[in-house]
């Protein structure tokens, strides 16, 4: 399934327009935490899987760099922040849900659940 | 909790346990019930409905505690931001950015938007307690306020996740020394908080009420639980002024005045002899009598009085202007006014329906505060009956009574009762009073005169008899009733009494006078007749004696005569008596 597919299923879907887009993404985590660690790997396999080739990862240890957490409302760890395309999105978690990570990043519409 | 509650004073007897340390909160009334404040280095979960001030309960401990016990503080919204929390606290004049500005507070405003966020596996809240920390370590703190953190559950949505994570951090507060307050708001159904947060709180909890009562709103404080520590379990009013929050401790401090030997002047000297010598320092008296009796007068005596004794006094006036009450004062004789322009006597003429109780409190408590007096006069307290049931109208009076004893400043209070009512109408308050006058009108032959008497004065010999209580242009003064037949006199009736007992009196004078005088005349009589008798009796026996020199005479000459008769007729001179010789 591509992302070709959903947005043309989907009536009233926010992830249109997405396509050829480039999704610039920030993970904070906090160390070597299992849960941080989780995160970016289950963060690479979707962007793989369904943004291959436009995207963009930075992530952010807020144990080296406490500031951002701050400046970037961060409470929970991990949190992934889709800054582009815009609207923001903020999705928390070790991102181990992937029918979420999808809906969050609206690359699905809101409810949507695999088959 | 009510069983938690029930346990602490049992805990604090255990000698065994380790003293409890506290920070104050700089809350007035607050630091007074918890018996020096909140459970240092534990956490205290302040819980109350919208609001109910426990934002403003927890921004006070933090201003506080930066402002007056040089502990810096965090305060750490999920609710407000830190642009909406300053202002909303600037009119009670706290300056939030000033103290952030001087590093004695960080403010931390957490913006969650529920909307753009979801949550796609397991996480934890590492971002809140990497910003606690740094925030904390910025500044130095050693208080927290936590405000208010159950936003989290509905934010995150993960309840069995932020529940853990809550659990932690309370535990990570606590292993740095912190002192923390956590706010919280009450479920539907009673419970302390919504998500059961109390659960990890287990030291220390406050809950704010505000409520409806009889038509007027009422806040409430009560300390539901404190680990370790005594402390009233009453629900204390409160009020948030232009300062913050002030607690009420209504009757808690109650029994610790130090009592004062010092007899002090009530103004009028015969009042002072029936007192035995006056009223005790700090002690409280109580003027009670309808209206017209006297009462303010009388306590303007004792403020003038103390005035003279060169101390401050507070006259509180629920009824009569400055300018009535020192004119009223004026036409009695005594001039107050002088007093207020030396700065000895403040006046402060209030209606009572300009606050409620509660403040009403909390402004009488300020001017103590700021003026220092030695003698308070509330004048009169019925003032206050109509701004509040009875109970709590008894209550406030109890804490006004309480607030100015503790201070050990006395105090006079006027109570108007209505006739036929006399003692019975105050009996809420006259426990509280150490001496109790009551001035009582009464009518005879057309005219009121005053009465005063002392039901009681404690720790105290007292006169039992009842005076005349007459106001003059030179002042009040006590004057002897009579008591007669006719029973207790006064006024016109007493001077009456006087006019006839002397009238009688002058009647009684002359007639002894006038008896006086005749038996007088009566001795001079007797005496007179007694020289009359004497001069009688001298001049009989003056003519008796003239008789027997005649008669001697005549009996020598008649001898004589016989001799020569005899000789004549040659008669035996001693043969025949004379019998004429014999005759007087």
């Amino acid at each position: 399934m591509n992302t070709g597919d959903v947005s043309g299923e989907q009536p009233a879907g926010p992830a249109k327009n997405v396509d050829g887009v480039i999704f610039d993404l920030r993970l904070y985590t906090a160390g070597q935490s299992p849960k941080s660690i989780l995160a970016i790997e289950n963060l690479r396999r979707v962007c793989d899987e369904y943004l291959p080739g436009r995207y963009r990862i930075e992530v952010i240890d807020l144990l080296e760099t406490p500031e951002f957490a701050r400046a970037a409302e961060i409470i929970a760890v991990p949190t992934l922040v889709r800054r582009l395309p815009l609207p923001i999105r903020t999705i928390i978690g070790d991102l181990s849900d992937t029918d979420r990570v999808l809906v969050g990043l609206q690359l699905r519409p809101d409810g949507w659940r695999s088959p | 909790m009510s069983d938690a509650t029930g346990a602490d004073p049992a805990a604090a007897q255990n000698p065994g346990a380790a003293v409890l340390v506290k920070a104050p909160t700089g809350i007035g009334g607050f630091d007074e019930i918890t018996r020096g404040g909140l459970p240092r280095g534990r956490a205290t979960l302040v819980t109350g409905g919208a609001g109910s001030g426990k934002t403003l309960f927890g921004l006070e401990f933090l201003v506080w505690g930066a402002r007056k016990f040089g502990e810096p503080g965090v305060l750490l919204s999920f609710e407000e931001s830190a642009e909406e929390l300053a202002t909303n606290v600037s009119s009670l004049g706290f300056d939030l950015r000033q103290l952030e500005r001087e590093g004695q507070l960080a403010v931390d405003a957490f913006r969650i938007d529920r909307d753009a966020l979801m949550a796609a596996g397991g996480f934890d809240l590492e971002g809140l307690f990497i910003r606690l920390g740094r925030a904390v370590d910025s500044i130095g703190a050693k208080r927290v306020v936590l405000d208010t953190i159950e936003a989290l559950f509905t934010a995150l949505g993960s309840e069995l996740t932020v529940r853990a994570e809550v659990s932690r951090l309370l535990r990570w507060l606590k292993d740095r020394g912190l002192t923390v307050i956590i706010t919280g708001e009450p479920g539907r159904s009673g419970e302390l908080t919504r998500y059961g947060i109390e659960e990890y709180v287990s030291d220390c909890v406050v809950v704010l009420d505000d409520r409806v009562q009889d038509e007027l709103a009422t806040r409430r404080l009560r300390v539901a639980k404190y680990r370790g520590s005594l402390h009233g379990t009453n629900e204390y009013p409160f009020v948030i002024t232009d300062r913050g929050i002030v607690v009420l401790p209504l009757i808690e401090t109650g029994l610790a005045y130090q009592a004062s030997n010092e007899r002090i002047s009530t103004g009028i000297d015969r009042l002072d002899h029936m007192l035995d010598g006056g009223v005790y320092r700090g002690s409280t008296v109580l003027v009670s009598g309808g209206s017209g009796t006297g009462k303010t007068s009388l306590a303007g005596h004792m403020v003038d009085a103390a005035c003279r004794r060169g101390e401050r006094a507070l006259y509180v006036s629920y009824e009569e202007s400055q300018d009535q009450v020192l004119r009223n004062m004026g036409s009695i004789g005594l001039d107050l006014n002088r007093w207020v322009e030396s700065g000895l006597l403040r006046l402060w003429a209030v209606r009572p329906a300009a606050y409620g109780l509660e403040e009403h409190l909390v402004q009488l408590q300020r001017r103590l505060d700021e003026f220092g007096p030695s003698l308070v006069v509330l004048d009169a307290m019925a003032g206050l009956n109509h701004i509040g049931t009875s109970t709590s109208v008894s209550a406030t009076i109890a804490s006004q009574i309480d607030m100015i004893k503790s201070r050990g400043v006395t105090a006079v209070l006027t109570a108007l009762t209505h006739y036929g009512q006399d003692e019975s109408s105050v009996m809420a308050v006259s426990s509280l009073m150490d001496t109790w006058l009551l001035l009582r009108n009464t009518e005879l032959d057309g005219e009121r005169n005053r009465l005063l008497l002392v039901i009681k004065s404690r720790g105290s010999a007292h006169s039992n008899q009842v005076r005349e209580f007459v106001l003059t242009a030179r002042g009040a003064e006590l004057l002897d009733v009579y008591v007669g037949p006719r029973g207790v006199l006064t006024g016109s009736a007493r001077m009456a009494q006087r006019a006839d007992e002397r009238a009688a009196a002058t009647g009684r004078n002359a007639q002894f006078q006038r008896r006086r005088q005749a038996l007088a005349r009566r001795t001079a009589q007797v005496e007179q007749q007694i020289t009359a008798l004497r001069d009688e009796l001298a001049a009989e026996l003056a003519e008796l004696d003239q008789f027997i020199d005649q008669d001697v005479a005549a009996v020598e000459g008649r001898d004589a005569d016989r001799a020569v008769m005899a000789a004549h007729r040659w008669a035996d001179p001693g043969a025949t008596p004379d019998p004429d010789a014999n005759q007087p």
